[in-house]
């Protein structure tokens, strides 16, 4: 039977040993890092409930594995882990003093429209703060992404961090018609900034869409949102002075100059309600990492709380951490068959010093021999 | 200086796209210029490295990071939808995206003949006709002739290819031009390297639109 007869379903990947063996030591670096930052570990379900978690995900619902269930319910593969982790805050974690700190390690499931080479199973190990209303939180988010991206000897890397009202406070403030605000964000959600400088040349406020282009460019310092606290619009106003906080609480960590603020980053814009953030790093062209505020989730799940968290893409951020994995030596211990308990005693001696011992039955020797292979 | 790789597209945007870098004081190394089969060519003072590919595949290149930026056509981007920044309209190699058929023809099969399969797909589902699509991969106007396909969807810049086939541009779909896009972590870890780039040809453009104006206005 040639191996196309029994291939797995499309988007599904095996992990080879050497992979396996660098994701456990990637997970095992963040598992560590989040721990001595206060994080605990959490796991949920692989299924959820279609109507309840499936529907609060940020993820839209015809890209979800779906499947009955044995009460005829439908059920989802979870996609995503921050919402099955809204419904264990809300139920059995009810009664824990907030803000909640959590982490995980975790596959997510998601169907593939381009099919060739697009992957359904994503590994994912992220961070949740639950509880936690404010900048304080949001920094402390950036500072611990930057911290385990450093622990994981990740290649020069970025976060780019924007934030969904101070985009809307200036769309707003050139522009009142509900419809071309909803174009120009459209317009980003595509990235097409060819469509959003057009549609903002064509609007009358020409000072305005002259201030909103130049904040198109990489604003590395916090400088360049300055102007931003004398802006007419309130909503801009309160966005500007967090995110110029966030900068001013991570320069305390030493970790500013890996900021950089892009007012046009959006995420899912009915799912995050204030900084949003992606990471990227040198020699992978996808986010290695993405994440912001979500005030709106826990709601949906009987108590409304503040929440902020984000999640490595380890598919993406596996490609990028420069961590040697050393090759440990093997060494094969053969022995004859008499000498079979003195063999599992010597293995024993051996592995106890820390070497990896495999037994191998060998009845042509007289006494037991070893060798590194 | 960090080096730039950017992904150019042979064939029809090609010729234009090597001016208007040139034009703009992109140093291009002399051999993308000429005849050449090498792949890859480099400009080291400049810390500029260039690579020719069909235009399909600029966009996955650039998308997947292996191109920092890119030279591709607006028709590449709706086909394909690659998660890129479009960052500049290069307003070189203008043209249509259209349907185009035989004169005085009632549609009988309803099977359209494309190279954007997905374009035709949504135009036609906006505008509620039931169509069938068919891909192909070139000479699309020899569909209508030999009855693959009653109408094509394609590109028309001058409209002679159709006219010398003996068809007609039915609708048009969208107006296309040349995009320059960027890869999605190259735009936030080179932004200083790519907005000097990116400025350097706005610059450019600009100049040359308000000329063509001065012209115009003579």
């Amino acid at each position: 039977m040639s191996p196309e007869a029994f291939e797995k379903p499309i988007g599904f990947q095996d992990v080879t040993p050497t992979l396996a063996r660098k994701k456990r030591e990637v997970e095992a670096r963040l598992s560590h890092v989040f721990s001595s930052w206060g994080y605990q570990e959490v796991m949920t379900p692989m299924l959820e409930y279609a109507e309840t978690v499936g529907k609060a995900s940020a993820i839209s619902e015809d890209k979800m594995f779906r499947l009955i269930g044995q009460e005829k319910a439908m059920l989802v593969l979870r996609p995503d882990q921050t919402a099955p982790i809204a419904r264990m805050v809300n139920s059995i974690l009810q009664h824990e003093p907030l803000p909640l700190r959590l982490f995980y390690h975790a596959s997510v499931f998601r169907t593939q429209e381009q099919a060739a080479g697009r992957r359904a199973e994503l590994y994912q190990t992220g961070v949740e703060l639950v509880g936690e209303p404010g900048v304080k939180a949001d920094a402390e988010l950036l500072a611990l992404a930057i911290t385990a991206l450093q622990a994981c000897q990740t290649s020069k890397f970025r976060l780019v961090v924007g934030h969904v009202e101070l985009l809307a406070g200036l769309l707003a403030s050139v522009c009142s018609s509900q419809k071309k605000q909803t174009q120009l964000t459209n317009y980003l959600i595509k990235r097409d900034y060819v469509g959003f400088e057009a549609l903002l040349h064509q609007l009358e406020n020409k000072e305005g869409v002259a201030e909103i282009l130049q904040l198109c460019r990489g604003l590395d310092k916090k400088e360049y949102l300055e102007p931003l606290l004398s802006h007419s619009s309130t909503q801009v106003v309160k966005a500007a002075k967090q995110l110029i906080r966030i900068w001013d609480i991570l320069a305390d960590y030493g970790y500013a100059s890996y900021i950089t603020v892009d007012i046009r980053l959006l995420g899912n814009i009915d799912y995050y309600t204030g900084m949003y953030l992606e990471g990227f790093a040198d020699g992978v062209g996808f986010a290695i990492l993405s994440g912001g505020r979500y005030d709106q989730l826990y709601g949906q799940f009987g108590r409304s709380l503040p929440a902020t968290g984000f999640a490595f893409r380890m598919n993406n951020l596996l490609d990028t951490c420069n961590i040697d994995m050393m090759e440990t030596k093997q060494t094969t211990l053969f022995y004859p068959t008499p000498l079979r308990k003195t063999a599992i005693a010597k293995a024993k001696e051996l592995r106890d010093a820390g070497y990896i011992v495999v037994l191998q039955i060998d009845d042509e020797q007289t006494d037991l021999v070893w060798r590194e292979t | 200086m960090e080096l730039l790789t950017i992904a150019m597209p042979k064939g029809r945007i090609y010729e234009e796209a090597l001016e208007i870098l040139a034009d703009a004081g992109v140093p291009v190394p002399d051999d993308l210029t000429k005849e050449t089969r090498k792949l890859i060519l480099t400009a080291p003072e400049a810390q500029l490295a260039f690579f020719l590919a069909k235009p399909m595949d600029v966009a996955t290149y650039v998308e997947y990071g292996v191109a920092d930026l890119g030279i591709v056509g607006k028709d590449v981007l709706l086909e394909e939808s690659r998660n890129v920044y479009e960052l500049l309209d290069l307003q070189i190699s203008p043209c249509r995206v259209s349907v185009a058929g035989l004169p005085d023809k009632k549609t009988v099969n309803g099977r359209i003949a494309t190279k954007y399969p997905s374009i035709a797909e949504k135009y036609f589902r906006s505008i509620g006709e039931q169509v069938e699509v068919v891909k192909l991969n070139g000479s699309i106007e020899l569909a209508p002739l030999i009855g693959l396909a009653d109408r094509i969807v394609d590109i028309v810049s001058t409209g002679q290819t159709l006219r010398e086939n003996g068809l007609i541009e039915l609708e048009t779909i969208t107006t296309v031009t040349s995009r320059l896009i960027a890869n999605r972590a190259s735009y936030q870890l080179k932004y200083k390297r790519i907005n000097q780039f990116y400025d350097q040809l706005k610059q450019h453009i600009e100049r040359r639109g308000s000329r063509d104006e001065d012209r115009q206005s003579e």
